[in-house]
Formats: structure tokens, C-alpha cells, sequence
């Protein structure tokens, strides 16, 4: 009789098992087919972007691919950090600032259909000069997951310890998490920030000339970073190095006068450009 | 042309005249609080030192007390004020009408704040003189003080905290609250210590409002009563005002002698405390600095 109940009940924890494992089966099947139609990270659809009366960003469509570093040139003025801008909608705060057209990330309308302090967990950002809070590195690290309501101390400790691994910081600063960040070096603070970005969680990691403010070495080890980084995440970087769109991009934007002139893969772009503009400006003819 | 040796010659006399002026005001501080301090100290007796009826000490207490509850006032609505027009208000009418009635505020006389304050705080309500009408009349001088200090504090950090933090997700008030309002806390505390210092030393603002008179019980620790210390609706008489009414109407033999010691007690009050707030936030900005 008692093997018998051993029997059935064995029996039983079976068939759960089965019926679990088609769930899960069809969950992953699910999450598959979400992951294809969002190959794209965004898609960005004949948008305008003005200032005022001043019209900085004229019918660009792009579609930015998903775990590809696209780099955006072009010369000062060309609309290339406003358009970084507009993705994680930064361009919020900037008085007079209007809109149009369609941007899509993963799927989802992000000014109808996404709130922009969510988007803004999601769609990262690095500055062009590093912008460490006047706090301890834990708590510059520890700010994003925070403000997103995270408080037991032990999951912070454990995203403070990742993200300082996975910008590369963790072996130099292990030891004075507690220190101010600000006493830290140029290089150092940008690899932070990047670092307080992972924290946060994100998909996508807009990096806004993250090099310009900093020596060649440590422009090194952002650019090493970045390579990494895209196993995992979308990167978009604006820049003013063709060499360094040229090392780490996959896919390279040209912008000029508000326009995109030409967007392709880097390698195509840098050898044969298709327009005239293109060739002239990475050629140092202009710019 | 100037000859080399003129040139020398009037380039020394004038860093003379420069580091004379500069002299001039640090010996002119010291020989002020030494005045102070020791005419005061010589004439003082342990009757003046203590919280009797006679004693000081009750002013002592009623200064520290008003000037706290004046400081809470004044923070509680100058801050949001700077707040506002540091990150809130656009370029336009309300923000310049805003902005004028805090000049305003400023540059009021003290005893009509006083006036006012007697006719609002005191007759309308019809209370007697306390020290709650005396602090919220002292952080009306004080309001214009710290709404400047902190929109001047929030406008000269550096747009990267602005932009750091509101690029993680942040809303507007986590960015204020958890990154732009640490970061100036130094500068803010600076305007703080200023509107005590102007708490400490207020007498015309409090002739009509604080009260004359001071009456307290040491052993009386129930707040609903007007000799209880911690009663803030009792009357007080501050330190400065005992000084003025010490010097003008007293009938007392060793009056003089009382002001001395007053002024003294407060001289050394406000150097201290501005000693110690400006310490507080030298170990604040350093901590934050990262030269720790």
C-alpha cells in the first residue's frame, strides 16, 4: 500500500514536472519571438526635431540595431547630440524643445507609449565630461537602482559590485567604495559613470562624446569598455573622432546641417562612402 | 616716460595701502571683541551668570531659543522658495514679481517688520508678547537671506548632477532631493549661519513681538505654561533687546554694567556658533570633495 502511494505520488510530481516544463517551454518560445521582432532597438521614423522656430533635425528615419555600437559623426552643430538626445528624451528639459515623427524602442512608441523616467532606466547615458555625484562611489553606483526603489542593502551591494566589474572599476576601487568619487581621476569618473548607467539596468547605453574630455589612455579603456559592453547592450555614441567611430562602431551615421546624410555599416562607410558629402568630410576635406 | 624707479615706487605704496586696508579691518574686529568681551567679563558678577530672575541667563536661553525657532521658520519657506526659482521658475512675469517681493522683504526696515509684526502676530491674534511672534518677525528679515543663498547654491552647481541624475531616470524633485540639495548643503548652511547672525543681534524687530519681560521657572517642564522654557508662546527677552532696554530705561545701579556683561555673553555667542556652523560645513564639503 505504501509503495503504491509512492507510486502515485511520484507519478504525480511527474506529470507536474512535464506540465511545468511546457510552460516553460512555451515562455521561452515567447520571449524568442519578442527578441525577434525587436531586432531593432530603434526605430526611428521621419522625425523633426525643433528649437523654437529653429529647425535642428530634419526627417531622419534610422533603425539602430540591437547589440551593435552605431556611431553618430558629423561636424559641431550637425544635430548629432540632439538626436542622442531625443532617444532616452533628455530633450525634455530643453525649453522650446518639440518633436515629430516616430521614434520606436523595442516595439514601443516612446512618446505615447512609454513613460520617460521608465524609458530613461532602459536608454542610459554617459555625458562628455564625466558627472559624478558629490557622493561616495557606493552611492554614486547605488543612485540608479535607488531612485527605481531598490533598498535592501544587500542587493545593493551586489549591483554596485557587477556594475563596477562590468565598467572594469572593481579591482581599483574595491577598496574605497566609501571614498568620494569626486576625488577620483578624469578616466576614472567616466568609467564610474558608466558603471552608475549598468546599476540603473539598462538596454541601451547613449554615450555623448565620452572620450572627448579625457587622455589617450583612458580614451583606451572607455573604447575596450564599450567593445565589451556590446555583447549585452545597444550602444549608440556620438563622436568627434572618425578614428574611434571607425575602431569600435559597427554601423557609422553622417549628419549634416540637421540631416542624415549617410548611414551604413563603418567599414563600407569609411572605404567607399556613397555620397560625395560623406567622402569629403571623413576625409578631412571640411569639418 | 615713467622711470623704472617710479614705477617701483608707486607699485610698493599702493600694495601698502592695500594690505593697510585689509589690516585695518582684522585689527578693527579684534580690538572690537576684545573691548567687548573684556569690559563685559570685568563688571560681570555670578548673579548676572545665572538663571535667576536677575541673572542672565534666561536671555541667554530665550536668544538661542528664538533664534532656532526664527531659523526653522525661515527654512522651512525660504528654501522652497530658492528652490522654486532656481529650478522651477521660467523667465517671466511671476518669476519677476517673485523675485522683486523677496528684494523687498530684504530691504525692510527692522521695526517695521516689528510694527507689523506686533499688529499681526500679536493684536490680531490677541496674545500676549511671545517669543513665536518674535521668531516668525525675525525670519521674515531673515527670508530674503536664505531664498537667495539657495537659488544662488542650485544655480552654480554644475549642470552635470542636473543632467547625471535626470539621465538615470530620476524625477525632478528625486534630482533635487537626493543630488542638487546635498550638494550645495554647505552653501546653504553659509546663508543659515548669516540669518542667525542677524537672529542673534535683532533688538528692534522684537521690541513689539518677543516681549520686554522674561519669566521663566526651571523646574516648570509643562509646555502648556507661560513660565515653562520650552513654551514658545511665553514672552522672552532676547539678549540684544535687554541691552537696548538696559541702556535706555533701566533703573537698576549696576545697569551699565549688566549691558557690558550682555554684550559680551553675545559677542562670544555668535563668534562661537559661527565658529562651529562654519566648521560643520568645512567637514561637509570635504567629506563630498573626495580630498578625504
Amino acid at each position: 500500500m505504501a509503495e503504491m502511494t509512492k507510486t502515485l505520488t511520484g507519478f504525480a510530481a511527474a506529470e507536474i514536472e512535464k506540465k511545468q516544463g511546457a510552460v516553460r517551454a512555451q515562455e521561452q518560445a515567447v520571449a524568442q519571438e519578442a527578441a525577434g521582432t525587436a531586432e531593432y532597438t530603434f526605430d526611428v521614423t521621419d522625425m523633426d526635431l525643433f528649437y523654437g522656430d529653429f529647425q535642428a533635425l530634419n526627417s531622419i528615419s534610422m533603425k539602430i540595431k540591437k547589440h551593435e555600437i552605431t556611431a553618430l559623426i558629423g561636424p559641431s552643430g550637425c544635430g548629432k547630440s540632439t538626436f542622442l538626445k531625443t532617444l532616452n528624451r533628455m530633450n525634455d528639459w530643453v525649453e522650446g524643445c518639440r518633436v515629430t515623427g516616430k521614434i520606436l524602442f523595442e516595439g514601443k512608441d516612446i512618446f505615447k507609449e512609454v513613460d520617460p523616467l521608465a524609458l530613461r532606466y532602459r536608454v542610459g547615458m554617459v555625458f562628455q565630461q564625466p558627472t559624478p555625484f558629490p557622493k561616495s562611489i557606493y552611492e554614486n553606483i547605488a543612485y540608479g537602482p535607488r531612485i527605481q526603489g531598490i533598498k535592501d542593502k544587500k542587493k545593493l551591494d551586489e549591483i554596485v559590485e557587477k556594475s563596477l566589474r562590468q565598467a572594469a572599476c572593481w579591482d581599483e576601487m574595491k577598496d574605497r567604495l566609501q571614498k568620494s568619487a569626486l576625488g577620483l581621476s578624469g578616466g576614472q569618473q567616466q568609467r564610474l559613470c558608466i558603471a552608475r548607467t549598468l546599476a540603473a539596468d539598462p538596454s541601451v547605453i547613449l554615450m555623448d562624446e565620452p572620450t572627448s574630455a579625457l587622455d589617450p589612455i583612458s580614451t583606451q579603456k572607455i573604447e575596450d569598455l564599450a567593445l565589451e559592453l556590446k555583447e549585452n547592450y545597444t550602444i549608440v555614441i556620438v563622436t568627434h573622432s572618425m578614428q574611434q567611430a571607425r575602431r569600435i562602431s559597427d554601423k557609422t551615421a553622417f549628419f549634416l546641417l540637421g540631416e542624415l546624410i549617410e548611414f551604413n555599416n563603418t567599414l563600407d562607410m569609411f572605404t567607399n562612402p556613397s555620397n560625395p558629402k560623406t567622402e569629403e568630410y571623413i576625409t578631412g576635406r571640411f569639418g | 616716460m615713467i622711470s623704472v624707479e617710479a614705477k617701483k615706487r608707486k607699485d610698493a605704496c599702493m600694495t601698502r595701502i592695500f594690505v593697510a586696508g585689509a589690516a585695518f579691518a582684522v585689527i578693527l574686529l579684534i580690538a572690537f571683541v576684545l573691548y567687548v568681551v573684556i569690559d563685559g567679563v570685568s563688571g560681570m558678577t555670578g548673579k548676572m551668570l545665572s538663571f535667576g530672575p536677575q541673572g542672565l541667563g534666561n536671555m541667554f536661553f530665550n536668544t538661542i531659543y528664538l533664534v532656532f525657532l526664527a531659523l526653522v521658520a525661515s527654512t522651512i519657506t525660504g528654501i522652497p522658495a530658492g528652490i522654486f526659482l532656481a529650478e522651477y521658475a521660467k523667465k517671466g512675469r511671476l518669476t519677476h514679481w517673485v523675485r522683486m517681493a523677496v528684494e523687498t522683504l530684504a530691504s525692510l526696515p527692522s521695526i517695521v517688520v516689528g510694527l507689523f509684526g506686533y499688529l499681526v502676530f500679536i493684536v490680531m491674534t490677541g496674545s500676549q508678547w511671545n517669543l513665536f511672534a518674535g521668531a516668525l518677525a525675525v525670519s521674515i528679515l531673515t527670508l530674503p537671506l536664505v531664498t537667495s543663498v539657495t537659488e544662488d547654491a542650485l544655480r552654480n552647481l554644475p549642470s552635470s548632477y542636473r543632467n547625471g541624475s535626470l539621465g538615470l531616470g530620476a524625477s525632478h524633485w528625486q534630482t533635487i532631493w537626493r543630488v542638487l540639495l546635498p550638494a550645495c548643503f554647505p552653501r546653504i548652511m553659509t546663508g543659515l549661519i548669516m540669518a542667525a547672525g542677524r537672529g542673534f543681534g535683532e533688538a528692534a524687530a522684537l521690541m513689539f513681538t518677543a516681549g520686554m519681560s522674561t519669566d521663566i521657572n526651571w523646574t516648570n517642564w509643562d509646555i502648556t505654561s507661560t513660565s515653562c522654557p520650552l513654551n514658545p508662546f511665553r514672552p522672552g527677552e532676547t539678549l540684544a533687546l535687554n541691552i537696548w532696554a538696559l541702556r535706555t530705561e533701566a533703573l537698576q545701579v549696576d545697569a551699565a554694567q549688566q549691558a557690558a556683561a550682555s554684550s559680551a555673553i553675545l559677542m562670544i555667542m555668535v563668534l562661537s556658533f559661527s565658529l562651529a556652523a562654519r566648521y560643520l560645513s568645512y567637514r561637509i564639503d570635504k567629506k563630498m570633495g573626495g580630498n578625504k
